[in-house]
């Protein structure tokens, strides 16, 4: 496969995605917002968030106060800030758009038709409908172009790297999630369990967890499980084990004469997530555990862009 | 207002020029006779209904082309009609013949100028006209190109005038577009009205792109087993991506970039994940200019570096050549009917326009006083922009442009205006006639192949005859009926 297209493959899987979680990522903040609390704990939310993906400062750009409004508006529709699902959703279709041919026609008409109606759908729109619809669509959008590349798309180097692209971004995402959730609760200035319930189940909600939660500890919810399901579960779609043992199977499958290193280091990752225990990754605390994982997958979607996409130089 | 009603107030107009389905006494020709009794039995709404239905499925399918500088993500359709242009198998033969003699003659024309340059030796056209040309390449001088084929392909515009006689207007020789809007009309036309395929024999198109393909293969450079065929596009960016993707996928080719691309040894490599892999044949989507940044424009980005070289040592073939362009070039095209008599020893079948030639003080007299019955071109104008239509201009705008052949005649030819033919289309006010032109695409490898008819474009605007889609035209599907 050319390597430009691969490019064009993984990184429309990757802003597919994004655009997901951050639909997810809002969409529990939103549900949190409803809780009876100071207007100073929202704020102190929504600034952890925004930190989180690194777009606080671009957010005080253009914003001097920190509203649940601001940000949804900030995160959702515009166009301008190049975090948001909006942008995200555009990256997707321009990378579609530019590999069309390699993808099934329902693909590509998927990913073209979610870019038609997020470019007509407006700010009174989402007043109307009501934020959580809008989280609801991206997401179903996501199923959608998910289940189209199960359903359409050869098995060939051409779904490796959309797969790919799919696990490196929702493990970083996962990671930031579950970071900025754990660490806004544990840092909270007055401890309340049914708040904590509350929180917990709402991080649970979003990332489609409540339900396997239930099922897995039959208990009720305490952060170390949490951090468990979402970190070292084999079997949870969406745990960083998850991830790690998705990307190093689909990144044999394209592997090449450059790309040995990457794969032990995905490998290394999988194994130790697999293997791992809890305690161990409460060890030297949860965050500074997160920490190191993201700046690894940051690492490993570095180095699969040399090994395999665009090169830098030529 | 029901089409009926409008096809009866439209009736005498239909007088005025040749009308591909009617005659000048408004009664239906026999070859149109099963749509029109099919055209009675629905209703207006329904037309606009699948009118309505064909642009919503053209944006979804993202059938489109992005426009510079509109608004963010703004694509523009280019309009589809839902009324086919008909053509009886007889008048296609006739034309088919005329276009394989036509694109031999092209073809051997481009051979010999490359090389021994007989046509001019022989005193047929000034060697001026071809060598100062800015279309002709020095670099392709003696280079051999395997089976001699320069363009492989060709989509050649032809009109309908007078009576109905066709003419060829252009020999687009470069990297003419249009293939795709070919076949996605015809399949737009079969899921909005497949009862009409049943009551017609429209001769399919649909498998153009494998005939693209075995021609492509046929020029591969001499000894490769198994070509490796790619499409080179400029990026997704440009008006025409939306075909040089389609026709990569259908022919289930790789389409590139110059930057996927890379010369190693005088051989073309692409980048891909597995690591360099050979290409042999390039259907390139760009023009000579930004082919190569070393040979040609060095800004180009779009090309790669080495290229022609590789090229001139036979270790890729383009398609179309290195400097087709000097053989459909405006100055040219009068001298095609001598290229025909002389390398194939025929008459030509086809006609050509008349055209007057604004370098000669005769042509130039002649024309800036016959100004506002004349369209003038530009020698190297294309898209419909830089010409003067006289019967449809100001004067002022007469004025302007006479201003700028007298500065430089050489640049300039003028032909009649021709009356050129119409078809009924389903305009907003109903059904109407607007003017036509038709694009075959010819391919030439082994030997002349091509899918019955074209791309029927035409101009949507009342009296307008420029058909060109940058100039607010639209498309029809075109069918050929079997006998």
């Amino acid at each position: 496969m050319l390597s430009r297209t691969a490019d064009h493959l993984y990184w429309m899987s990757r802003y597919i995605e994004r655009a997901e979680n951050l639909a997810r990522l809002l969409d529990v903040n939103n549900r949190m917002s409803l809780m009876p609390q100071s207007e100073r704990e929202v704020e102190r939310m929504w600034i952890a968030t925004l930190d989180s993906i690194g777009l606080l400062d671009a957010y005080h750009q253009r914003h001097e106060d920190v509203t649940p409004n601001d940000v949804l508006r900030f995160m959702t529709l515009d166009r301008d800030n190049p975090g948001s699902i909006y942008s995200c959703l555009r990256s997707a279709r321009e990378n579609a758009h530019a590999v069309r041919g390699t993808l099934t026609s329902e693909l590509w008409e998927i990913t073209n038709a979610t870019w038609l109606k997020l470019r007509n759908y407006s700010l009174d729109q989402m007043d109307v409908d009501g934020a959580e619809q809008f989280f609801e669509w991206v997401k179903m959008r996501s199923h959608q172009s998910r289940g189209c590349t199960f359903g359409t798309m050869m098995r060939d180097d051409s779904t490796s790297f959309l797969r790919l692209g799919t696990f490196v971004e929702r493990a970083d995402n996962t990671a930031r999630l579950l970071d900025v959730k754990y660490r806004f609760i544990s840092e909270a200035p007055r401890r309340d369990e049914a708040g904590e319930y509350y929180q917990w189940s709402a991080l649970l909600h979003c990332v489609s967890a409540f339900e396997i939660y239930r099922r897995v500890y039959r208990d009720q919810i305490t952060p170390t499980r949490v951090a468990e399901l979402l970190v070292l579960r084999q079997d949870m779609p969406r745990s960083l084990a998850y991830c790690m043992d998705e990307a190093y199977g689909w990144l044999q499958r394209v592997a090449n004469q450059r790309s040995r290193e990457t794969e032990r280091r995905v490998g290394e990752l999988a194994s130790q997530l697999r293997f791992g225990r809890v305690e161990d990754v409460f060890k030297g605390g949860l965050h500074s555990f997160l920490t190191t994982f993201i700046t690894r997958v940051n690492d490993l979607g570095n180095r699969i862009a040399s090994d395999f996409l665009v090169p830098i130089t030529s | 207002m029901s089409p009926t009603a409008n096809r009866k107030e439209a009736s005498a107009s239909y007088s005025k020029f040749y009308d591909e389905m009617h005659l000048p006494d408004g009664s239906v020709r026999p070859y149109y006779a099963g749509y029109q009794k099919w055209l009675d039995g629905v209703s207006a709404e329904r037309m606009a209904r699948k009118r309505q239905e064909a642009d919503a499925l053209f944006h979804r399918f993202g059938i489109t082309f992005a426009v510079y500088g509109e608004e963010e993500g703004a694509e523009r359709l280019i309009p589809f009609d839902v009324i086919p242009r008909i053509i009886p198998a007889d008048e296609w033969q006739k034309l088919a013949a005329g276009l394989r003699q036509r694109i031999k003659a092209l073809n051997a024309f481009i051979a010999d100028i490359y090389h021994d340059q007989e046509i001019i030796k022989a005193g047929k056209i000034p060697p001026e006209q071809v060598l100062s040309n800015a279309q002709y390449r020095p670099e392709m001088q003696g280079v051999d190109v395997p089976n001699g084929i320069y363009a492989a392909i060709a989509g050649v515009d032809i009109v309908r005038a007078g009576a109905g006689e066709y003419y060829v207007l252009e020999d687009n020789l470069r990297v003419p577009s249009g293939v795709s809007y070919m076949i996605e009309d015809r399949r737009m036309m079969m899921r909005l009205f497949p009862e009409l395929f049943n009551r017609h024999r429209v001769a399919p198109v649909e498998h153009y792109p494998d005939l693209l393909l075995d021609t492509l293969r046929s020029v591969a450079p001499k000894g490769v087993p198994d070509p490796n065929v790619v499409v080179l596009t400029p990026g997704s960016y440009n008006s025409a991506y939306f075909e040089h993707a389609f026709l990569a996928q259908q022919m289930g080719v790789e389409l590139v970039e110059g930057q996927d691309l890379f010369v190693r040894d005088g051989q073309v490599f692409m980048r891909t994940t597995q690591g360099p892999q050979r290409v042999d044949v390039i259907y390139r989507r760009i023009d000579d200019d930004f082919l190569d940044p070393l040979a040609f424009r060095p800004d180009s980005m779009l090309g790669v570096p080495g290229l022609l070289n590789a090229y001139r040592e036979g270790g890729v073939t383009l398609a179309n050549a290195i400097g087709t362009g000097v053989a459909d070039d405006k100055s040219i095209y009068p001298y095609v009917p001598d290229m025909v008599r002389f390398y194939l020893g025929e008459e030509p079948l086809l006609n050509n326009v008349p055209t007057y030639m604004l370098r000669k003080p005769d042509d130039l007299a002649y024309v800036l006083e016959h100004l506002p019955e004349l369209v003038v071109k530009e020698v190297h104008g294309a898209g419909g922009y830089g010409m003067l239509v006289g019967p449809a201009s100001t004067k002022a705008e007469i004025e302007a442009f006479r201003e700028r052949i007298i500065a430089a005649p050489e640049k300039y030819i003028a032909q009649p205006t021709l009356a050129l033919s119409t078809c009924p289309t389903f305009v907003e006010a109903g059904i109407a006639p607007r003017h036509i032109d038709l694009r075959p695409f010819v391919l030439s490898g082994n030997e002349v192949r091509f899918v019955p008819g074209g791309l029927t474009r035409v101009a949507l605007k009342d009296g307008s005859l420029v058909v060109n889609s940058s100039q607010g035209g639209g498309t029809k599907d075109t069918w050929v009926l079997e006998a």
